[in-house]
């Protein structure tokens, strides 16, 4: 490297400090979820994720006092086969080990010249001695939250371990039927599938058929309708919601996935109508005119011409409208609640009635997260797209 | 409109436009105007939209008369015992709070954003950078309460899970209660949002960096302009009609905002906020005119925002 090259290096360092910076202050909250949804319950509350490979608590006080003369796996010393169950099987708690570390053997204090243990060190060896004797060990990763997560499981152990014994916490069927539990992800995660589905098509179709109309049909008033429907796209749901739910009580809508259908659709309208308008207006005009002197009808010239044209339209919009959806609360809360619950809506009910279940709360807002980050992903030149193209929704 | 008047040659019906029109304009008659109006007219009625609000007022108590469920939206949460105790009750009340939120959260989010776009922009791994601001965006408000209900989770044990007390912690402070601690709590939530939305700004205001033209920055460069200085004299007054944009769509964003409080508060601890309000009042309490007289607020506090919009874009139809 040339001296230029070093200088200029050294000039950029900030830079890139900063950007990269900034980079891992976003991820790594993210990342923390991940993590932490893939560990043991136990592990979770014992130490924080970032320590999810480094030695925990009971290994470290293992090594420091009893690692030398028995050994990592516990059976140096063949009379004294920490690996062996049945013998520390005698030694389950605490009190038990220290004294047994106090007691002499064959006329030599037994730790020699290392210092007794405290307390609650010697509860961490406890716990050591029975993960290397095979009875309680703990793996560092686990599927079981996000099982747990999908069934809805709410007991002490877990949802695999319960069903190999046959203990059914009640709900529970231990079968492929447990995955549309009610209470679990598995159901919520196909309702809100069901809910978002319609919610994306019905507004876009809506949408292409007003577009057109304001971009390449002649009425009065169009002006002062548009205008009418900028203002419009930043009314609150909260100002509607009162309203509707009083008729939907009536109509014995509530509850329902078409009242949830329709509302998003409503609400959908302002901010997709504009969007395809602006995109239908900037078409050329030649190709509609010579649409016409052809003879086609305008029902022709929509679905043949302007339709496929506003493909890339469409598709910002259908992610943008899923995405809402998908992510809503509000709606969900109001007029689904909990006889259809949807991902969003189990999700903050969990948080609410768990607390601090972070081994399920983390899974089940991880399984809530991977179908939109798929399709974000994959699609995000449209979404952004859509995204500058308009104002506001909601 | 789009292209000046229709030609003859587009021939068609009186009503062929209206056929297009009919779906949208019923759904949004139907799911957006008529409840609008409605809403107003609940909100001069009691609880269960049965009488007018006077009826609700108590002898001896204040009273708005067909304003009451105004007076309790407006003054319920504020301590009128002196000045100092209703400006002290303000800032702990909805309002107040979301007077915060719209401040630290705008301010924010746009300087990440317009931070972030201009930095990444010199560097070699600019789309992966601006993917991961922009990743929020696709999360939904819940998970993000989850996320950052961890980073934020307290412990009153030795051992700290939650990241940020891990790190307080770690640096010889005391642990700090971040959700249930007031004046604390409310700036916790705000990150959280400022995490999700920064991207949007960013991705905005970004596509504006790129269409400044080269030329005029190179030419600041060349008459011994700093960086610094090409920045705040040179880009930022050319980008600011899309910073004025990107500003008043984070107000109203933040006005609507309800999810986050919802999830990692449910607006105790003194985080309430008038968007979360609006539902505590009507779903929780149950209160009909009081839920709807929140909501006329909020969108009393949006019209200014309305009336912005629909300008902006009378004026970009008179330039097309």
């Amino acid at each position: 490297m040339n001296r230029e090259k070093i200088n200029r290096f050294f000039n950029r360092l900030p830079l890139h400090v900063a950007v990269i910076g900034l980079m891992l202050i976003w991820l790594i909250p993210t990342i923390g979820l991940l993590v932490t949804s893939l560990r043991p319950v136990q592990a979770i509350n014992t130490n924080g994720w970032w320590k999810v490979f480094a030695a925990s608590p009971g290994e470290q006080v293992y090594d420091q006092y009893c690692g030398e003369c028995h050994g990592q796996d516990g059976a140096l010393i063949s009379t004294a086969d920490l690996s062996d169950p049945v013998v520390i099987g005698e030694y389950p708690r605490s009190i038990q080990l220290l004294a047994m570390l106090r007691r002499d053997i064959d006329g030599q204090p037994h730790m020699g010249e290392i210092p007794f243990p405290s307390a609650q060190e010697a509860a961490d060896i406890a716990v050591q001695l029975k993960a290397i004797a095979g009875g309680e060990s703990i793996p560092r990763l686990t599927l079981n939250n996000y099982i747990d997560a999908l069934v809805g499981y709410r007991g002490t152990n877990n949802y695999l371990a319960d069903c190999e014994v046959g203990l059914l916490a009640s709900g529970i069927e231990c079968n492929l039927s447990d995955l549309l539990n009610p209470r679990g992800m598995g159901r919520a995660f196909i309702n809100s599938v069901i809910v978002t589905v319609p919610a994306t098509i019905l507004p876009i179709m809506f949408a292409a058929f007003a577009g057109y109309a304001f971009a390449w049909l002649d009425f009065k008033g169009r002006y002062w309708l548009f205008a009418i429907l900028v203002g419009l796209q930043v009314i609150p749901l909260q100002m509607t919601l009162v309203p509707i739910s009083r008729l939907y009580a009536q109509l014995g809508l509530n509850g329902t996935f078409l009242g949830v259908w329709l509302f998003h659709t409503g609400f959908g309208m302002p901010y997709s109508i504009y969007l395809m308008r602006n995109f239908l207006g900037t078409l050329p005009r030649d190709l509609f005119e010579s649409a016409y002197l052809d003879g086609a009808s305008h029902w022709t010239a929509f679905y043949k011409l302007a339709v496929p044209l506003a493909m890339p339209a469409i598709a910002a919009l259908a992610i943008f409208q899923f995405l809402w959806v998908w992510n809503d609360l509000l709606v969900a809360l109001v007029f689904l609640g909990g006889n259809n619950p949807v991902m969003t809506y189990q999700i903050s009910n969990m948080v609410s009635s768990l607390g601090a279940g972070w081994h399920l709360l983390t899974a089940a807002a991880f399984l809530s997260m991977i179908l939109p980050m798929i399709i974000f992903f994959a699609f995000q030149r449209y979404f952004v797209r859509g995204m500058l193209a308009g104002a506001v929704k909601g | 409109m789009a292209q000046g008047p229709t030609p003859q040659i587009m021939r068609q019906g009186r009503l062929a436009p209206w056929m297009y029109l009919a779906p949208a304009i019923l759904v949004m008659g139907f799911f957006i105007v008529y409840p609008m109006f409605t809403t107003i007219y609940l909100s001069f009625q009691n609880k269960d939209g049965t009488q007018a609000a006077s009826t609700t007022c108590v002898e001896g108590r204040p009273c708005w008369g067909v304003f009451e469920n105004y007076r309790y939206a407006l003054t319920a949460e504020l301590d009128p015992s002196s000045l100092q105790s209703i400006w002290q009750t303000f800032w702990l009340s909805s309002y107040g709070n979301t007077i915060k939120w719209i401040l630290l959260m705008v301010t924010g989010t746009v300087s990440v954003g317009l931070l972030f776009a201009v930095l990444a922009e010199r560097t070699k791994y600019e789309t992966l950078a601006k993917s991961i601001i922009f990743m929020p965006m696709a999360i939904s408000f819940v998970g993000a309460g989850v996320i950052w209900g961890f980073v934020y989770n307290y412990g009153a044990g030795v051992e700290q899970v939650g990241l940020l007390n891990a790190i307080i912690t770690g640096l010889g402070f005391e642990p700090v209660a971040f959700i249930s601690t007031r004046g604390i709590n409310t700036i916790a939530l705000i990150v959280v949002g400022i995490w999700i939305w920064s991207g949007f700004c960013m991705t905005v205001l970004a596509a504006a960096l790129k269409s400044v033209p080269e030329e005029i920055l190179e030419a600041a460069r060349v008459d011994g302009a700093g960086e610094w200085k090409v920045f705040l004299s040179v880009m930022v007054p050319i980008i600011m009609p899309t910073i004025t944009v990107v500003v008043t769509t984070m107000v109203i964003n933040v006005l609507k905002l309800f999810d986050i409080v919802y999830v990692m508060t449910g607006g105790n601890y003194d985080t309430e906020v008038i968007a979360n309000r609006m539902y505590t009042e009507m779903y929780i309490n149950f209160n009909t005119g009081r839920g709807t007289a929140v909501a006329v607020i909020l969108v009393i506090l949006i019209i200014p925002f309305i009336y912005m919009n629909i300008r902006r874009f009378l004026e970009q139809e008179a330039m097309r």
